[in-house]
């Protein structure tokens, strides 16, 4: 067996079906699962196919024997974030995929793609048809700066760049303008050094992940060199992780171009530190005041593009071009920071900063959106209220992942928290707080509705016949995938 | 950058290193195997005792030469989310906690492991990660600790700022 299949059969109930997939469980459901339960299993929904929705998914199908749990996903595929956030030159971190598509080829699994909850079907109705409903919609929007020329041809979300570059359809026209030399990045986190590492990688190394083509025709012609990443805060408040740091500083083709009076005076709060921040700072520190090795040395003065982190600047305004017709720059207000270590708050000073600049990627953070009146939604922190995963208030519905925590986590901390809300809704099948002792018709009844709703839903074995074209294209061109862009196209492909 | 880290893993434990490869290429994945067989078939067991998250204990025996998430993988043992990317250095779930007698004895940490180690939840002086650690004769009859949660330090930052 390879090890790869290997937890796919520790699911219970897989394991006495062996490998017969008689059945294809998304044509008829009902029929399958009448024979391997008894009494009327539970039936579970997931609305959202990114990581908090399959590891909900595998953690139920894991401890239920019984369990029956579907998953409905607004786009034509699966894996959310994992497809359209994580970035191309990471695809150590897609992995992932790979127990996820274990947990789609249960038999007590249902993928349900292309089909929007809020619009297709309501959320009354999922709790109608189901006898559960986990929330697990992730954060779809993004923050906004609140500043003037914030909507300049030129100022980017980087949400919106981010999805641009992986491919997310409603992100394909966004053609962002790369004609300037420099380029300011606003934020200080994980996503912001994947923008950086975008723009600045040189081109050969992009070409072989599975960034879209058109991403890789635009960089081609970038007229990038210099890329600033600007924080309100300080360094010891940088919200990136240190691989990541890394990374960047010995990203090929680039150097390193910070103040070195940012970090002088660090060294007396560096040993008080946790571990993790004091090793990140220490690393800072070194990549700023360390003489480089003579090889470094001259792999710097090679690189023909730069990159520095800039603190303590809030932005306050776009600065318009000569014509007003897109930004030419930022203005920043200087601060200075009111008590330290990670709560320490950026006040302004009243200076200001302008730096001259073609390209604004604001890159302060995403931001979940209600999906219905029906469901509590705390608009303040952008999450959904809960106690571990059960939605205030509201029986029979519960929440995993960034709708439930906030925009913030790699996967690890998705799986921990999805599985924190699985556990919840077992105890309560256990206690009988979540009572299914009543048939609930699941994924067919909710069909029914689609399907007089002329919406077609995309089965995983649909979605495995769009991952084949798409790898099948990459590797015409070398790269692991060419993403389709297109929805039509993908559901063309699935009707054939 | 990513391909040096794989590249990195791969030379530091050949059957852990193979599932690195599986994004580059199933023939190289399978030389490393053969290979690694041919190496190891001959030497002995490693019996290993494995402290889960719910204090309840797992008793399993690998092949020296083999990763702790291989055994993990390959015993099917009952570990949830363990090894999620799969042995490339990208996830920390694989954290284990190690007795005082075996860590002083294992292979020195990476900047890279070390890495994603402070991501990782419960993190302790003993600290490791399972997918880095290859079984050695020594190991034969040790216990590894499972920490209780997967969470990574960041978030609990987060967490803090947020209430
Ligand atoms: C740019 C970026 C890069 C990242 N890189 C990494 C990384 O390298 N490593 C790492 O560990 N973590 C990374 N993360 C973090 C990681 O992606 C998150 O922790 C994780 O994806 C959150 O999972 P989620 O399921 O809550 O949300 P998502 O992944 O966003 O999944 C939500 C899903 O719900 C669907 N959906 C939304 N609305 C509806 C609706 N109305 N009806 C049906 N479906 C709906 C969406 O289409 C989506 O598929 C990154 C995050 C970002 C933003
Ligand atoms: N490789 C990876 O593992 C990877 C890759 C990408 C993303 N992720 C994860 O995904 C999550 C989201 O990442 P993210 O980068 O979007 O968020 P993030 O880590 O929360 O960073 C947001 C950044 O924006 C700044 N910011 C917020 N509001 C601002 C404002 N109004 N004005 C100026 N600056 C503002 C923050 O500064 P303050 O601290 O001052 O608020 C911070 O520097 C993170 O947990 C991240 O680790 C992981
Ligand atoms: S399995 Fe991901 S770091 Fe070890």
């Amino acid at each position: 067996m390879s090890p790869r299949c290997s937890w796919l059969y520790r699911l219970p109930g897989r394991a006495l079906l062996g490998g017969i997939r008689t059945l294809p469980t998304t044509r008829c459901p009902g029929l399958h699962r009448s024979l391997t339960s008894s009494a009327h299993p539970p039936q579970i929904c997931i609305v959202g196919s990114g990581p908090a929705g399959f590891y909900t998914a595998q953690h139920l199908l894991r401890h239920h024997t019984q369990a029956v749990v579907d998953i409905y996903e607004k786009l034509p595929v699966p894996f959310g974030l994992v497809r359209f956030g994580v970035a191309p030159d990471h695809p150590e971190v897609k992995n992932v995929i790979n127990t996820f598509t274990q947990t789609a080829h249960s038999e007590r699994c249902t993928f349900l793609g292309n089909v929007t909850v809020g619009r297709d079907v309501t959320i009354e109705e999922l709790q109608t048809a189901y006898h559960a409903v986990v929330l697990s919609y992730g954060a779809e929007d993004k923050r906004l700066l609140g500043i003037p020329g914030e909507n300049l041809p030129g100022v980017y979300s980087a949400r919106d760049f981010v999805g641009w570059y992986n491919g997310l359809p409603d992100n394909r026209h966004l053609s962002p303008d790369f004609s300037a030399e420099t380029a300011v990045i606003l934020g200080q986190g994980n996503v912001a050094l994947d923008i950086a590492r975008i723009l600045l990688s040189p081109i050969d190394l992009l070409k072989k992940t599975d960034i879209t083509q058109t991403a890789l025709d635009a960089l081609s012609n970038s007229r990038i060199r210099k890329v600033w990443l600007v924080g309100r805060r300080g360094p010891l408040q940088v919200a990136f992780t240190i691989k990541e740091l890394r990374e960047m500083i010995i990203l090929p083709g680039t150097r390193p171009a910070n103040n070195p009076s940012d970090y002088q005076n660090l060294g007396d709060f560096i040993k008080d530190l946790p571990r993790p921040r004091k090793r990140l700072t220490e690393l800072l520190v070194k990549a700023a005041l360390e003489k480089p090795g003579e090889k470094e040395a001259l792999r710097r003065s090679q690189s023909d593009r730069e990159w520095g982190l800039r603190f303590l600047r809030s932005p306050v305004a776009v600065l318009p071009s000569e014509d007003g017709k897109k930004a030419a720059g930022i203005r920043l207000s200087v601060t200075r920071l009111e008590g330290n270590g990670e709560n320490a708050v950026a006040v302004p000073t009243g200076e200001t900063e302008d730096i001259p600049c073609g390209l604004i990627l604001s890159s302060i953070g995403y931001k979940s959106v209600p999906i219905s009146s029906s469901v509590p939604f705390l608009h303040k922190n952008g999450i959904i209220p809960n106690s571990m995963g059960r939605v205030q208030d509201a029986p029979g519905l519960y929440c995993s992942g960034w709708v439930k925590r906030g925009p913030t986590g790699v996967i690890a901390t998705t799986m921990t928290d999805s599985f924190d809300t699985a556990q919840s809704l077992l105890e309560d099948i256990k206690s009988g707080a979540l009572n299914y002792s009543e048939n609930r018709l699941g994924a067919s009844a909710i069909r029914e509705l689609l399907l007089l709703r002329g919406i077609q839903p995309v089965s995983f074995s649909d979605w495995e016949k769009i991952d084949a074209v798409e790898a099948a294209r990459g590797a015409e061109v070398g790269k692991p995938r060419e993403k389709i862009l297109d929805p039509e196209e993908m559901l063309q492909l699935v009707c054939r | 950058m990513a391909a040096a880290a794989r590249l990195l893993v791969t030379s530091r434990c050949l059957l852990a290193g193979s599932r690195a490869w599986y994004s580059g290429g199933q023939r190289i994945r399978s030389w490393l195997e053969q290979r690694a067989a041919r190496l190891y078939s001959s030497e002995g067991k490693v019996t290993v005792k494995f402290v889960n998250r719910d204090g309840s204990t797992i008793v399993t025996e690998g092949k020296v030469g083999e990763s702790l998430l291989d055994l993990v993988v390959e015993k099917n043992l009952d570990i949830d989310g363990f090894g999620a990317c799969e042995g490339t250095l990208a996830c920390s779930t694989c954290h284990l906690i190690f007795e005082d007698h075996i860590f002083e004895k294992l292979e020195s940490v990476t900047d890279e492991e070390m890495d994603m180690l402070d991501l990782a939840y419960g993190l302790s002086e003993t600290s490791r990660l399972g997918c880095q650690i290859c079984l050695q004769p020594f190991m034969n009859g040790m216990t590894v600790k499972v920490p209780e949660s997967v969470a990574d330090v960041r978030q609990a930052v987060d967490m803090g700022k947020n209430s």
